[in-house]
């Protein structure tokens, strides 16, 4: 009996564990997101980097005509690369760069702007991932320019930047401010 | 035309892994010597049909035969040979065909070197690790071909990622591979001999081989990719707790736990059992592993290539050989011998099932970091990430008592033993040794709750066991794996408390002082490498004695169009000086990262000597 009962337990547990890898399956395809549409949902709240506040992205961006959102973290290798060229944008072409600090630990991520200097004029902690997964991320660094009015997504840049993004971000830039 | 000559190859094993378990079923008791060598024939025809498909991918990969799908993915022809030959296991496909390779390897030597033991119980075996073998013979095949056809033939290849071009990482996935498949036959065997009830200890002497083997390569595959991950990375850590690493310890704390069970059933006779559902659980672990890895549940920088359709293969076949061991367990379990037998408190047998506790909870840790979040998302919507803090908590104030009862259990005899065995003079060692790593930590400036006791306990296993080695000679080769152990966890921890860190932006030229150091950022010259550029820094440090040069290098590789840093690594006995750059802007500016890590070497030598160990113990008989 006891025997029976044992075997019914280890049975049950297994079928369970089973079933569940199975949905975990079928789960890992809602990871990427399926947007089309290229527009995005910016009434997220997060806190900022450097003060203890609440703030939604909507506000940040609501007085700019364009705004740079750039998703990035301190562990990831390529987003020092990037770096550079986001300094130089926001030197160059003084545009509004909002940061999102993608899965990242506080202290080295202001060890990290401390050490590479700090494009952005805000920036919102992302401690689980899961805002930059809702804007369409697929990883770190991504760069999207953004027309602040119609929230639409004018480009979008999986990656780092390089030369060739940067020459273009600076003449979407420039087009649009004439 | 390889690629031909590899497919055709495997279906022909195919064929012969259907044929050799339809012919299971006809198994009668009068035809065995006859079956015994026509069983021979087959798996020595399928052995050789495997080897030919599995060097005629290498081939495609050597020649660059980019009508191969496999090798465009992960080759160009400008790479080293080495590297050539070991990207054909360093993909999706090809280390599927390597893990089938092992596997067959590994039943063909057992096979031949099973003869003494019972006709059944061997066949049995057989049976088992064809079904595995077919298993992964169809998931070959069917989901990951590694010799599907491109048309037309691509000039050149994708290349493989720089970062896995790595001596270490080259031959990391083999040697984990032949751990990994290792377990296998301790799964189909534990089986078989529970069918026959044959679990006695002339089946726990003869299994207890397969289970060191798997052991050491285990053990060695993982310090493999740790080095790896230290070395290239850059990062400057050695274990990051990241789910891929969590999967193949996760099989180590089994298979440690099971290795201290199966000594117990030789010489004892006990503990029944739990020794098969170790060996049973040891498997599945290895198995999920595979699953949690390929099918992508996991979100690593290890993850490869994914496709659903693969991870529901492999999760229904891991669950149909999990069931079917259940269904066995429970339908034979009268097969195993009723030894009501009651160990005594102080005596070896309570020693080791000590050790299997802590294994157990060791090994549930990870499994609930690793697993809980897969679930969790599941069951509840909610995404978490568990990192390394959950693991160093909840691990580390066990490790106190487990480093203390390691260095007192093996000094207990078998059966029964008086208590004054662990006696005051053992007990007053551990307070002298919690006292002593107080001092010094004190003079450290470290101090945390745990560290303190840790590094006691530490020292305390590191004494006994030397003392023990002059003491007396038998059980060398446990000795010596328990003295690695307690190397390995004192230079753990020492790395992680006495590390130093420094880092700053610097042109050529520049001059820094810190931490009564001075470093130089003196040259950078362009050299060309096989196929990349790279921009070589040169460094100096210089202390009140001595002066070390750095030459750490950045590199831009071609194929694919990636840019790596590779640290700089001075090794000395004492500690490693790390020190790597990476390119800020276009301002002549270079972030310059330098860091101090104490013992680092002996991390690696630990697990070695560990290693070492289990080699003993299977070159002598009575290790």
């Amino acid at each position: 009996m006891v025997r029976n009962i044992k075997f019914i337990i280890s049975v049950f547990l297994g079928l369970v564990i089973f079933f569940i890898l199975l949905n975990a399956l079928e789960k890992t395809n809602n990871y990427s997101p399926n947007k089309i549409s290229n527009k995005i949902e910016t009434n997220f709240t997060a806190r900022l980097l450097y003060k203890n506040k609440e703030v939604s992205l909507e506000e940040l961006i609501k007085d700019q005509h364009l705004s740079i959102i750039n998703i990035w973290a301190s562990w990831c290798l390529p987003c020092r690369e990037e770096h550079s060229y986001l300094l130089n944008l926001n030197s160059i072409n003084n545009i509004n760069i909002i940061g999102i600090n993608y899965k990242d630990n506080e202290v080295n991520a202001k060890k990290f702007l401390k050490e590479l200097g700090n494009p952005y004029s805000k920036i919102l902690l992302d401690p689980d991932g899961i805002n930059s997964i809702e804007l369409g991320a697929y990883g770190v660094p991504e760069t999207f320019l953004l027309d602040t009015k119609s929230k639409k997504i004018i480009k979008k840049y999986i990656g780092p930047l390089d030369d060739i993004k940067f020459e273009e971000i600076v003449k979407i830039i420039k087009n649009e401010k004439i | 035309m390889s690629s031909q000559i590899g497919i055709y190859s495997l279906y022909i094993a195919l064929i012969i892994s259907v044929f050799l378990i339809f012919q299971f079923t006809f198994l009668n008791k009068g035809t065995t010597k006859n079956l015994d060598s026509r069983i021979f024939s087959l798996i020595s025809v399928q052995f050789l049909m495997v080897i030919i498909s599995f060097f005629s991918l290498i081939y495609a990969f050597i020649i660059s035969d980019f009508s191969n799908e496999t090798v465009y993915n992960n080759s160009h022809t400008t790479k080293p040979l080495f590297y050539k030959i070991s990207g054909t296991w360093g993909n999706h496909e090809g280390s599927l065909l390597l893990w089938l390779l092992v596997l067959i390897i590994f039943l063909f030597i057992f096979f031949i070197h099973s003869k003494k033991l019972s006709n059944k119980y061997r066949l049995l075996t057989v049976l088992f690790q064809e079904i595995i073998i077919l298993g992964f013979l169809l998931f070959i095949l069917f989901t990951s071909n590694p010799f599907s056809n491109l048309f037309p033939i691509p000039k050149e290849g994708n290349g493989l990622n720089p970062i896995l071009q790595d001596p270490a990482l080259a031959i990391h996935p083999p040697v984990l591979y032949l751990g990994y498949v290792g377990t296998s036959i301790i799964f189909s065997s534990s089986l078989a001999a529970l069918i026959t009830g044959l679990i006695n200890k002339v089946w726990a002497s003869h299994i207890k081989k397969w289970v060191v083997i798997s052991w050491i390569f285990l053990s060695i595959g993982i310090m493999l990719g740790s080095i790896w991950a230290y070395y290239e990375l850059g990062w400057g850590g050695f274990w990051f707790w990241d789910p891929v690493e969590n999967v193949s310890l996760m099989p180590w704390f089994c298979l440690t736990a099971l290795l201290h069970t199966i000594i117990v059933l030789e010489k004892r006779n006990t503990f029944h059992s739990w020794a098969i559902i170790l060996s049973v659980t040891t498997f599945s672990l290895s198995m999920s592993g595979t699953f949690l890895v390929r099918s992508g549940i996991l979100n690593s920088i290890h993850t490869f290539a994914n496709d659903p359709s693969r991870g529901i293969f492999i999760l229904c076949f891991l669950f149909f050989l999990i069931f079917s061991a259940i269904f066995i367990f429970f339908i034979y379990q009268k097969n195993i011998s009723k030894n009501l037998y009651k160990p005594y408190l102080v005596s070896k047998e309570t020693s080791i099932l000590i050790n299997n506790l802590f294994m157990m909870f060791f090994l549930s840790v990870v499994l609930v970091g690793t697993i809980y979040p897969i679930f969790l998302e599941v069951i509840n919507d909610s995404k978490i990430s568990v990192g390394p803090p959950f693991y160093q908590k909840l691990i580390t104030p066990f490790l106190i008592p487990f480093l203390f009862f390691m260095a007192v259990g093996p000094n207990i005899k078998w059966i029964k033993d008086r208590i004054s065995k662990i006696n005051i003079q053992q007990l007053i060692f551990f307070i002298i040794f919690i006292l002593l790593s107080c001092l010094f930590l004190k003079k450290n400036g470290a101090l945390y709750l745990f560290v303190l006791p840790l590094i006691g306990s530490g020292f305390f296993l590191l004494f006994l066991t030397i003392k023990d080695f002059f003491l007396k000679s038998s059980h060398l080769s446990q000795k010596l794996a328990h003295f690695g152990f307690s190397l390995f966890m004192l230079s753990v921890l020492f790395n992680g408390i006495l590390a130093k860190e420094y880092s700053s932006n610097m042109k050529v030229g520049d001059e820094r002082i810190f931490m009564n150091k001075i470093i130089k950022f003196e040259n950078l010259k362009v050299v060309q490498g096989h196929n990349y550029q790279s921009l070589i820094g040169e460094f100096k440090i210089i202390d009140q004695k001595n002066v070390l040069n750095f030459k750490p290098q950045i590199r831009v590789y071609d194929q694919p169009k990636t840019i790596t840093s590779e640290a700089d690594i001075l090794t000395t006995i004492y500690s490693d000086n790390f020190l790597v750059f990476n390119v800020l802007k276009n301002d002549g500016y270079y972030n310059v990262r330098y860091q101090n890590k104490p013992f680092m070497i002996w991390i690696w030598l630990s697990v070695a000597l560990m290693s070492f160990g289990g080699i003993l113990s299977f070159i002598k008989k009575n290790g």
